[in-house]
């Protein structure tokens, strides 16, 4: 028999009931396209997670200094050694300790009874870096630079927060603050912070300031990477930091990027995966039954392909190709509505689809295994009828 | 001599029932090619049973069967199929022709088993319907013919591939006696070109066109004068 006729024979005796078919396609299509739509969604959606990683936090990486009674764990001038390592874009280190904290702050010495002019607020030392590393800017004025550091000029610079709360609205008369009994010229305002949002509420002073406060010692350090350096990054920092002393430093990392996606991906898939999977057994049963009805009906026809000179395995062949072009047509059918899906969705979330060619192929592929499948009972029943019996 | 088409030899068929039923006791039968024989007998009496034997639809418990010379009783399964595809072509009272396939289609549904070529296929069954008259039918679905028509078409289907026994049972049994009579004289017409026919019926107008009628009792086979 040539295998055009077979698969002649298969699509005429598919096509001579085509609602049935289609209807019988259905099972299939649910689960091809619940499939799809799983794996297309988890993909795309766990991209877009790590983009949004990407963006804020998988390059923030931040360096706790524990106390230490002697030699202080991490000099100021470390943060020249951190900075000059690549894929480090901004670095500052901060100094704040308990009694720093709770300080309180006047914009003038005029003890007014009506007002409360004295606030209480975080008083911090930094490097200069400190703008850049809370990925904030200076909206009024000017960050201290080295020069007022060496100098120990009473400058502060304050965040946004603390110069509300303390009425400091424009910097051209040079407005001092009072520290504790002592002024200091206010000489910027840092806003916009992305990181670090509770500096806004912070004064913030020359580290050789600071040490008037209690703030010797170097607490933490914020440092900023290039995209895809934190891993490495965040395993140089502490030697450069503090050669010799690195183990003792806390660094803080954002996650990898790879285990990101993984578990967005294992959240999603779990559920979608065991309902396509049902989906797809519901399909394979729908395709068997119906298969089924139709060999019984067909006896018939059965008999007169005997009687013709079909041997069993013609039987046998034709029923197992016609269920398998059910299901290869349920499958691409379930691909193609998977694909759409899935291409909506990302429109409607306003994401990147992102769609595996190797899906697009498998798919229908599946789809036919699952026809094969089901086809093999009924496709066996009808090569055992007897002819005589297929007759009568 | 020419050898027979068919040829039976104390053929014996017995069914495993309680107690055990004989339809075929003893049968022995020889049909030459050209000849038109009617087999004849009531219903329940081993007609059927002889028709599948001959057709290879089922094998005798006991006996010897040669079609076209070849010893049909020892032959494996896929042999037996191939032979019966090759060498018969049957004509059905329900006539099974698929409803959902034109005429021409269904004829060449006979050649899709076996080594036929594709090519000239199509060709091959307009010159058998053109055969039966049918001609003019050729896309029609079977469902817009009527019951004679149906059954030439069948005819056509089984004149396919020239087969060396046409092997029909009860062929006009569906049929009106105007539709009866085209196929009779179709019958006719086709064992004058030397076409074996062997016909079961149990109808007088169908055995007495037939050159040959052979009478079967339950189970016993006795040729008729």
């Amino acid at each position: 028999m040539d295998v055009r006729d077979l698969v002649g024979e298969a699509f005429a005796g598919m096509l001579a009931r085509p609602v049935r078919s289609a209807l019988t396609t259905l099972g299939t299509v649910l689960g091809i396209t619940t499939l799809v739509i799983t794996l297309g969604v988890a993909a795309t959606a766990g991209n877009q997670i790590v983009g949004r990683f990407d963006e804020l936090v998988a390059t923030a990486i931040t360096v706790e200094v524990p106390e230490s009674k002697h030699t202080p764990l991490v000099a100021w001038d470390a943060i020249d050694r951190l900075t000059r390592l690549r894929g480090v874009v901004s670095a500052a280190a901060v100094a704040e300790n308990k009694d720093s904290v709770n300080l309180s702050v006047r914009s003038n010495d005029l003890v007014d009874p009506t007002r409360v002019t004295a606030q209480t607020l975080t008083v911090l030392a930094a490097t200069p870096g400190l703008p850049e590393a809370a990925r904030g800017r200076m909206t009024r004025g000017r960050f201290f630079d080295t020069g007022h550091i060496e100098r120990a000029d009473r400058v502060a610079v304050l965040g946004e927060q603390a110069a509300k709360m303390l009425g400091v609205t424009r910097l051209d008369r040079a407005p001092a603050i009072f520290i504790g009994r002592n002024a200091y010229t206010v000489i910027g305002i840092m806003g916009d912070l992305r990181r670090e949002r509770d500096l806004s509420a912070a004064v913030i002073v020359p580290p050789s300031v600071g040490r008037q406060f209690g703030l010797r010692d170097v607490t933490r350090v914020l440092v900023n990477t290039s995209l895809g350096a934190a891993d490495l990054v965040a395993g140089q920092a502490p030697t450069a930091l503090s050669p010799g002393n690195g183990d003792a430093l806390q660094v803080i990392a954002p996650p990898s990027p790879t285990r990101a996606r993984d578990q967005a991906q294992d959240d999603v898939d779990a559920l979608f995966l065991i309902l396509g999977l049902v989906s797809l057994v519901v399909g394979a049963v729908g395709i068997a039954n119906v298969t089924l009805v139709t060999v019984m009906e067909r006896v018939a026809e059965i008999g007169l392909r005997r009687s013709l000179g079909a041997a069993r395995r013609h039987i046998a062949a034709q029923f197992l190709l016609e269920s398998t072009l059910t299901g290869l047509a349920g499958g691409v059918i379930g691909a193609s509505v998977g694909v759409v899906g899935i291409v909506a969705i990302s429109a409607a979330k306003e994401w990147t689809p992102l769609l595996d060619v190797w899906l697009a192929v498998a798919a229908p592929v599946a789809g036919a295994v699952v026809g094969l499948l089901a086809g093999l009972y009924p496709a066996l029943r009808a090569a055992r009828m007897e002819p005589v019996d297929a007759l009568r | 001599m020419p050898e027979p088409v068919i040829e039976l030899d104390r053929v014996r068929k017995d069914f495993p029932s309680r107690p055990p039923v004989r339809a075929l006791a003893d049968v022995s039968l020889r049909v030459d090619p050209g000849d038109y024989v009617a087999v004849i007998g009531p219903s329940g009496s081993g007609k059927s049973t002889l028709l599948n034997v001959l057709g290879l639809l089922d094998r005798p418990t006991s006996g010897s069967y040669r079609l076209d010379g070849t010893e049909t009783t020892e032959l494996a399964d896929g042999a037996r199929t191939r032979l019966r595809g090759r060498r018969i072509g049957f004509v059905f009272q329900s006539f099974h022709l698929l409803a959902h396939r034109t005429v021409v289609e269904n004829v060449m549904l006979a050649e899709i088993y076996g080594d036929h070529a594709r090519k000239g296929r199509r060709e091959r069954a307009l010159a058998a319907l053109e055969r039966v008259g049918l001609g003019h039918r050729v896309g029609f679905l079977p469902d817009r013919l009527s019951g004679g028509e149906r059954q030439r078409a069948a005819i056509a289907r089984a004149l396919m591939g020239e087969p060396s026994l046409l092997l029909c049972d009860e062929p006009t049994g569906n049929l009106d006696s105007r539709n009866t009579e085209a196929v009779l004289d179709l019958f006719d017409e086709l064992r004058e070109h030397g076409l074996t026919i062997l016909v079961i019926t149990h109808e007088q107008e169908v055995s007495g066109r037939a050159a040959r009628r052979v009478r079967i009792t339950d189970g016993v086979l006795v040729e008729e004068a």
